[in-house]
């Protein structure tokens, strides 16, 4: 590496993002995914047009200065739309990242770390991945929807079910990493040494196996965020996620679909929100994983 | 080889019968009536003689093996008999049966099928004649300009969703320039050239747009696969002894590097089957997607639980062929 002496006292968070900084589109992606958030989480208070006032004079507007983004068939402000609904999709994109990849770590450090519990984990973890998904998903959100709304109201209902799905169904790439790398550390030295020296599991675990395996979780934890995005927009879109009164990204595009003769601006919008938004979180996963290469150094 | 085809084929069939099981079990234990659906005006006794008419009254396990007849048994020895004219047994064994339109299930699933395999199988070997070309040219000249190009357009492909490219195609083909039909329609027959040329054009979009996702997934593989071959020693040796470069590159690298492209390639199929779920829905393909949706709103619980399971089949299945495929292309893999 030619920059390596300035960089060789520095600590390995710097380090890392420092050749993060280096791979333009994932520090791009990055800057864009900030962007995104803040809009969505403090436009609202900015941009104070209520997203389900509905003005039936201002319907299928385009785009002017009061509606930047047009209005839909209700003379509802589409942008306000956006900023509510992304931060809808956002928050279940994080949720159901967070809980498929604390599923996934416990279940493949258990895996590695408890030799008699490796053999059934791992067949659990080929059964879930002969599942077919995407039919299972659906059936279970048509199944569970309507009992869920009356336990827990209409949209924390939804909310919760969409999340605990998506995470339920997405922790075993996880799982299967963090094995990996689990059974490849514990044979090395440092792992020995801090057995000889009388550590338990518990801090074994804490101390020296999960501070080295958070690099590949990081990686798929990006990778986790981008797909939970993407189903729960696709099952939006299919009319199976979010009600149209408590709309994200994917169920405003599956709206706009039926008018996009008329107001094409309606799908495009939240299209682009969508895929912009997943192809920086892709471009970060891939500049982590660069940057978190310890091989990296050696060339 | 044989012997272990034979091992891993009995093998996936407790597999198998543990997924059905699953599933079965994952729609049975939901809060749901299937009843539900029916009009409120139903008085509650006749609502309970339609639930003892679907067989609700019994309990799981039975309802489950009951299901395992139809679908092991029964249905497989009507294709049987059709297939040969024979009669096995008694002719009115009870049918896998779709509880709204009442015709069997596996019926209706010949129906759509035609359709979805044509789309989806067109697209994906379309999306491979398309991503092998690129991967190899982009590892060819690793970072050169090609390279990242090919790079950033796969990452878009595998970023978008394909419910957006398809509308966005819509928009712009069949909405604003009006080339293209933006529903897919599914009685049109092909009589002469100008049919099929309306049958061509009905399905450059639905095919594209999956071809671009799968394009991009596999052209991935296929970079990855051959930088890993090019660096090998093999190559050199090849140099050396005086091959010519296209030679080098196109027999000794290529068939090399498309030992692991070809397993990925096998194991995307259930994946891209369940994709089209997705385009089916924006295209208005009435494929097994448009079935297994239409089914799931209706509560239609044979036919969802039969597809269901058709498509875990589907990854079973191409799991092994993948892993049959590796040990056949690469000899210093052995299967004892």
């Amino acid at each position: 590496m030619r920059k390596a002496s300035p960089l060789a006292h520095r600590s390995r968070p710097h380090h890392v993002w420092a050749r993060f900084r280096r791979h333009k589109m994932a520090y791009l992606g990055l800057w864009f995914l900030l962007l995104v958030t803040i809009l969505t989480l403090l436009g609202p208070m900015i941009w104070t047009l209520d997203p389900t006032t509905l003005d039936i004079a201002a319907k299928h507007q385009g785009p002017s200065l009061r509606h930047p983004m047009g209005t839909d068939q209700l003379g509802r402000d589409l942008f306000a739309a956006m900023m509510i609904g992304g931060r809808t999709s956002l928050m279940v994109g994080f949720m159901a990242m967070f809980l498929s990849l604390v599923l996934g770590t416990c279940v493949g450090m258990i895996a590695a770390v408890f030799k008699p519990l490796d053999g059934p984990l791992m067949r659990l973890t080929d059964l879930f991945l002969a599942l077919p998904m995407l039919p299972l998903l659906l059936v279970v959100i048509m199944l569970w929807r309507d009992s869920l709304r009356t336990a827990f109201g209409p949209e924390s209902g939804v909310f919760i079910l969409v999340v605990c799905v998506i995470s339920i169904t997405s922790w075993m790439q996880t799982a299967r990493i963090v094995r990996g790398e689990v059974l490849a550390l514990k044979e090395r030295e440092f792992i020995l040494a801090a057995i000889s020296l009388g550590a338990g599991p518990r801090h074994l675990i804490w101390q020296h196996i999960l501070p080295n395996v958070l690099s590949p979780i990081f990686v798929s934890a990006t990778l986790g965020f981008a797909s939970a995005i993407l189903t729960e927009s696709a099952l939006s879109f299919l009319g199976l996620g979010f009600p149209s009164d408590f709309p994200t990204w994917g169920r405003l595009l599956f709206d706009g679909t039926n008018y996009m003769t008329l107001t094409p601006a309606r799908v495009i919008w939240p299209g682009l929100a969508l895929s912009l938004t997943v192809l920086s979180v892709n471009y970060i996963g891939d500049g982590l994983r660069d940057a978190m290469d310890p091989r990296a150094d050696t060339q | 080889m044989f012997n272990y085809t034979l091992r891993r084929l009995i093998f996936a069939v407790p597999v198998l019968v543990l997924i059905s099981f699953v599933i079965f079990v994952l729609i049975d234990f939901a809060p749901n009536d299937p009843t539900g659906n029916l009009p409120l005006t139903i008085p509650a006794e006749v609502r309970e003689k339609i639930r003892l008419g679907l067989g609700l009254d019994e309990p799981t396990h039975i309802r489950y093996l009951l299901w395992c007849k139809q679908f092991f048994i029964n249905e497989p020895l009507n294709v049987f008999e059709q297939l040969t004219g024979w009669s096995v047994g008694d002719p009115d064994r009870l049918r896998l049966r779709s509880w709204s339109t009442h015709s069997p299930v596996v019926d209706l699933i010949a129906e759509r099928l035609p359709q979805t395999l044509w789309v989806v199988g067109l697209s994906y070997i379309l999306g491979i004649c398309i991503a092998i070309p690129i991967g190899v040219m982009s590892a060819y000249r690793q970072f050169g300009w090609f390279d990242q190009i090919g790079t950033f357009i796969a990452m878009v492909g595998f970023s978008v969703p394909t419910f957006f490219t398809g509308v966005l195609m819509v928009v712009v083909f069949s909405v604003q320039l009006d080339w293209l039909p933006s529903i897919y329609d599914t009685t049109h027959e092909i009589t002469g050239w100008s049919s099929f040329a309306f049958q061509i054009k009905q399905m450059i979009m639905p095919v594209c747009v999956l071809a671009l996702y799968n394009a991009a997934q596999i052209s991935r593989y296929m970079r990855a696969s051959m930088v890993d071959n090019l660096s090998q020693d093999y190559v050199r040796t090849a140099r050396a002894k005086g091959v010519g470069e296209r030679r080098v590159v196109m027999v000794h690298v290529l068939r090399n590097a498309l030992i692991p492209v070809v397993t990925v390639i096998a194991m995307g199929v259930p994946q891209v089957f369940g994709g089209a779920i997705i385009t089916e829905q924006v295209f208005r393909v009435n494929g097994l997607g448009q079935l297994l949706i239409s089914g799931i709103q209706s509560a239609d619980i044979p036919l969802v639980q039969t597809l269901t399971f058709l498509f875990a089949v589907l990854i079973v299945l191409f799991n092994l062929i993948a892993d049959l495929l590796y040990g056949l292309l690469d000899p210093r893999i052995r299967y004892a």
